[in-house]
């Protein structure tokens, strides 16, 4: 249990994806232009990487290794395509506003990444938890980022104006630069914290790509034969 | 000054009693007649919009030294230096918020992550005008101040709208002299009253005091020269009625050349150091300022060419390098 609990909660700060191992910029840097906007984002991503996962998981003994990305990509497309047709359907304002970044989730880091680098090689359950904590993580990040450039560059959050009458929002922050700003911005904050929190422990401070070499998604010594 | 001596390689050495500081402060203090030229002409907002942007910029640049672990600063005079450059490629009505938030983004952003004085790619004071201009789009083109004008050069009764590069830009020149040619022609542009940025009316003090950095030979002439030659020359060859018809004194006069030329461009950090480097920088400089006045969407263009010639300015460096005469070793 403590495992299972353990790949939960790595999505949410140690491998948070867009922060931490920088994956998945694409939709980060694009579609945050509101909070409502990164959690619809979050929330697709949240399907279609607990589904890709699981299927992944579930078919991770027949796939042949010689082909296995033509296969994570096909099932990633298949769960994506399903998306968009629930989006049409059921949120379609959403999906006008997301666009080209829904189809596009297909080659996201983070879908191919997991595939490739956890439920490839782990149960489905374990694979499951494991989309579900990075889906999480992508979401939290993506609604952060997407609320502090709307507060800030637009002067609402979630579309309601923010109760101070004297604020003036600075427009940039909702165009592309200010996603680059605030991104560079909150991944300094990042490492700044937890240098300070290393620092106060007396340890290391963990380095930004030493988390994806976890013996969870990597298996290379099992491989090689060297268990 | 240290009295300890480096040792740091063979002779001929040069020395100098020039500091950081003395510069800045220099500079600083030449600038301020325009400054108080704006108050009397704009109104003493100006001098709050001053004291905001050299303020927060000092209290950011202590505040970023602090949080990265190194030495404060503050008395070199750099932070102070950006902070009044912001406020004086500001429009004198804005709010108290853009010098504020513009001397944020310039020393946090444009200088220290870079890593400080030395290090920035960018002119901080101009990177934080751009930063303003799409970050506060209305408040940057629309807060312009119409001076009145003293009696000695009062001409037909004007109602202005918009700065005299705008007028001229959608306008005409026509329009353009109607209201700022006059009877006293182009004097009240020269002297100062006019609509425009905070620091940028006056190209007589600006012009004083940037005669007396290089009588003071703290900037050389190489940047200012080949710059507003540069601007002159297109602005005559490409005149609005055919070839050779412009007055390159409207284009030398209006809009911020002059403090553009004089005080942004020569920053040592931003601009090349070797003389055939700085006259090509210059003169790319002028020539961008015209190609956006005359081509692009906005009335002004020195604060944008000086940043995109801020880019290739180690570019520019690298291609004048002195060749050297051994030539390189050879790898085994």
């Amino acid at each position: 249990m403590g495992r299972a609990l353990k790949e939960l909660t790595k999505g949410l700060w140690r491998e948070l994806p867009p922060f931490r191992i920088v994956l998945g910029l694409c939709p980060t840097l694009a579609v945050t232009t509101s909070a409502k906007n990164g959690l619809g984002m979050g929330a697709a991503v949240i399907f279609v990487l607990v589904v890709s996962n699981f299927l992944v998981a579930l078919l991770r003994k027949i796939i042949p290794s010689k082909v296995r990305i033509a296969c994570f990509i096909v099932i990633a497309a298949t769960v994506v395509v399903t998306v968009e047709l629930l989006m049409q359907a059921y949120a379609y304002p959403l999906y006008l506003e997301l666009g080209i970044f829904v189809p596009l989730i297909v080659v996201n880091c983070i879908i191919l990444g997991r595939a490739e680098a956890f439920a490839s090689k782990n149960p489905v359950f374990l694979s499951v938890l494991d989309g579900l904590g990075m889906g999480l993580g992508f979401t939290l990040s993506l609604t952060f980022l997407g609320g502090l450039r709307e507060v800030l560059g637009a002067g609402t959050i979630f579309g309601h104006a923010v109760p101070w009458e004297a604020f003036e929002p600075m427009s940039i922050l909702v165009k592309a630069p200010g996603a680059f700003i605030c991104l560079g911005l909150i991944l300094a904050g990042m490492n700044a914290y937890n240098r300070w929190t290393a620092r106060r422990g007396d340890s290391d401070a963990p380095k930004a790509l030493e988390a994806i070499n976890s013996c969870s998604s990597c298996g290379l010594c099992k491989l090689s034969g060297r268990d | 000054m240290s009295p300890r001596l480096w040792k740091v390689g063979v002779a001929p050495h040069v020395r100098d009693n020039a500091t950081v500081a003395g510069i800045m402060w220099t500079v600083f203090a030449v600038l301020l007649p325009q400054l108080f030229l704006s108050a009397y002409v704009f109104g003493p907002r100006v001098l709050a919009l001053a004291g905001v942007g050299v303020g927060t910029s000092m209290l950011a640049e202590a505040a970023m030294q602090r949080l990265l672990g190194k030495p404060v600063s503050l008395s070199d005079g750099s932070a102070a230096l950006t902070g009044l450059l912001l406020v004086y490629v500001l429009p004198p009505g804005v709010s108290l918020v853009l010098p504020f938030w513009g001397a944020i983004f310039a020393i946090c952003i444009g200088k220290q992550l870079f890593g400080g004085l030395g290090f920035n790619f960018f002119n901080p004071a101009l990177i934080a005008r751009a930063f303003l201009a799409v970050g506060f789009p209305v408040a940057m083109t629309t807060t312009w101040i119409m001076p009145e004008l003293p009696a000695f050069l009062a001409g037909p009764d004007a109602v202005a709208s918009a700065t005299p590069l705008a007028l001229l830009k959608h306008s005409g020149l026509a329009a353009y002299l109607a209201q700022y040619g006059g009877p006293h022609g182009l004097w009240a542009s020269f002297l100062g009253f006019k609509p425009g940025s905070v620091g940028e009316t006056s190209p007589l003090l600006l012009g004083l005091g940037g005669l007396y950095l290089l009588w003071r030979r703290i900037i050389s002439w190489h940047i200012p020269v080949a710059m507003i030659a540069s601007t002159a020359l297109l602005a005559w060859v490409f005149g609005p009625e055919g070839l050779f018809t412009g007055q390159p004194l409207v284009h030398v006069l209006s809009g911020g050349l002059i403090l553009g030329a004089f005080f942004m461009a020569t920053d040592y950090v931003t601009s090349p150091s070797q003389p055939l480097a700085k006259l090509v920088f210059g003169a790319g400089c002028g020539a961008l300022t015209m190609l956006i006045r005359l081509k692009g969407g906005y009335p002004e263009g020195v604060c944008y060419a000086i940043l995109l010639m801020n880019c290739v300015s180690p570019v520019l460096e690298d291609w004048v390098r002195p060749r050297r005469f051994a030539p390189p070793l050879k790898k085994d």
